[in-house]
């Protein structure tokens, strides 16, 4: 990867409160066009190394550059190019989403039509109910609205599905999804693990102050190398076996029941979940 | 990166229609939120209204002047303060401690536009707020407004100037609450405790000396005394403690108040709560 195409480069990044090493030595590249999920439990540094990337916190040590500028540097020109969807909010209150979208619009130079993104975050038909009394979801896709209104290159989402029903979950990854076809950079921080597979390109688990990996989903904590597991009812009730050969496994499985179906066959490798939950357990 | 240098060229909106905007969004949100409106706004002319009602009789605090006309000029001053200082330091600890703060300082709007947004929704509440006190005063009480241009000025400037300082310290003050909920119970207290220090409720000169001179430290004091200027006859004088209007003193009072309150701001605005490190 070379400089000009990371949305986002840091090198060494540390950041202390008092005594507590919050970010300790933090490295991340984020390719332009990428969606990155950024992992890990609540304490571990991930907050304050994704509000270091917004701008919003001060670093103590390290390289930090967000579209090839210094945070801590940063402009209003910069601040226009990035779109930030920070966690549950309840500002607004007393104004509609048409309204508090076109008031925010008068800050950017290229703002999204206030109309589309109604359209695009599904608010269209809730454009004219006072802030306070739209539903968590709802109110979640204004502060969504907010974010990609000014048209940003970066998006930030700071866990923005919490309180979505499924539904409402598969139509924000929908648009989530969309805009990064629109070539839209997009940094995820999520504890929902189902919605970084299903969107992040890469992901990185960070614990204890520090990056313990990066990776795709699929091959995060060697998943896609990892023993698989087979399981099926056999004769004398439920068989397991872990196998680095699932697919002979399963031919010997098949021909001890004669070519007849298999009962209960599964064929399962480490979930996203089990190897982040190994990994947040090794970092403690 | 030839879009990021096509983006990067892309000028940003000028001040003035972003705090057009700031406006407009300032106003909508004031006059949506019953609370505002009716504590910010309207409650100093219910006060007119029932002291009115109490002590519009014939009291008269001098020869000729009835305690309506002393209250009004004093329930003036007490509405500029609402307006401003009780109004800021209300409402920006909640704008705070939703986030609204910190998502506006994470967008290209200029920080002066928000202020600038504060100031204008401030002068529009004064401005009605001080038509309804004074016409109210007329109709219902047979107060009589000044007349004579030199006098009018003199309530521009004191207005203006009391509402400069008053501005400037609720921002500064908006800091002291811990979060939205408790900013109403930290800042009507001190709202009230000085209009009944200031010469609001009660005449001026006859409240106890140590109480007196608490109060000439404050601005609220000084606002109080330069409406009693505009609205009571020159003859009232005699009933001041210093037995003049002070006008120059009036002055330079607010005026200093108004550089101390924004020294105050630049050195304690957070655009983030304190629970958000």
């Amino acid at each position: 990867m070379t400089r000009s195409d990371s949305a986002v480069r840091v090198r060494g990044l540390t950041k202390r409160y008092g005594d507590h090493h919050a970010v300790g030595g933090v490295d991340l590249d984020i390719a332009a066009g990428e969606i990155f999920s950024l992992l890990g439990p609540n304490g571990a540094g991930k907050t304050t190394c994704v509000e270091i990337l917004e701008g919003y916190r001060p670093r103590d040590g390290g390289e930090v550059e967000v579209l090839g500028i210094d945070p801590a540097k940063a402009d209003a020109h910069w601040k226009a190019r990035i779109g930030i969807v920070l966690q549950s909010t309840k500002d607004f209150s007393e104004l509609t989403p048409t309204e508090a979208l076109s008031t925010c619009a008068a800050y950017y130079p290229r703002p999204r039509p206030v109309e589309e993104v109604l359209d695009l975050v599904g608010l269209t038909a809730k454009r004219k109910t006072r802030a306070d009394q739209l539903s968590g979801g709802q109110r979640r896709r204004l502060d969504v609205a907010l974010g990609i209104l000014g048209n940003p290159e970066l998006l930030f989402l700071d866990e923005p599905t919490t309180g979505f029903d499924p539904e409402a979950r598969r139509q924000f990854w929908g648009l989530i999804e969309s805009l990064s076809d629109l070539g839209t950079t997009i940094l995820l921080t999520t504890h929902y693990l189902d919605e970084a597979e299903r969107l992040a390109d890469r992901v990185g688990v960070i614990a204890d102050g520090g990056i313990v990996a990066v990776d795709t989903p699929a091959m995060l904590g060697g998943r896609g190398t990892a023993a698989a597991t087979v399981s099926w009812r056999g004769p004398n009730g439920p068989e397991h076996i872990s196998t680095d050969a699932p697919t002979k496994v399963v031919r010997d499985i098949a021909d001890s029941f004669g070519g007849a179906e298999i009962p209960e066959l599964v064929v399962s490798r480490p979930t996203l979940e089990d190897v982040y939950l190994q990994m947040i357990g090794a970092a403690k | 990166m030839t879009t990021t240098a096509t983006r990067r060229t892309a000028a940003l909106p000028s001040l003035a229609s972003v705090s057009k905007a700031r406006v407009r969004a300032e106003l909508l949100s004031f006059f949506r939120e019953k609370e505002a409106v009716v504590f910010v706004l309207l409650f100093p002319v219910i006060l007119l209204v029932v002291f009115g009602a109490v002590f519009g009789g014939n009291d008269e605090v001098a020869p000729g002047v009835p305690f309506i006309q002393y209250f009004v000029a004093g329930m003036i001053a007490a509405g500029l303060l609402s307006a401003s200082f009780q109004n800021l330091a209300i409402q920006i600890p909640i704008e705070r401690d939703t986030g609204y703060l910190k998502r506006l300082s994470g967008t290209p709007m200029p920080k002066a536009a928000y202020f600038i947004g504060k100031v204008v929704l401030v002068g529009f509440v004064a401005v009605v707020q001080t038509a309804l006190l004074m016409a109210i005063g007329v109709l219902l009480y047979d107060v009589v407004l000044p007349s004579g241009l030199e006098t009018w000025l003199n309530f521009a400037w004191i207005a203006l100037l009391g509402i400069t300082s008053c501005t400037l310290l609720g921002i500064a003050f908006s800091s002291i609450p811990k979060n939205g909920k408790s900013a109403p119970a930290i800042v009507s207290p001190v709202a009230i405790l000085l209009q009944f220090i200031s010469g609001v409720f009660f005449v001026f000169s006859q409240l106890p000396t140590w109480m007196q001179t608490i109060a000439a430290v404050f601005p609220l004091k000084w606002m109080t005394q330069g409406m009693r200027s505009v609205f009571l006859p020159d003859a009232a004088q005699a009933a001041e403690p210093a037995g003049s209007w002070e006008l120059g003193r009036i002055a330079v009072v607010l005026a200093v108040w108004c550089v101390v309150g924004l020294v105050l701001c630049l050195m304690t605005f957070r655009w983030r709560s304190r629970s958000d490190g």
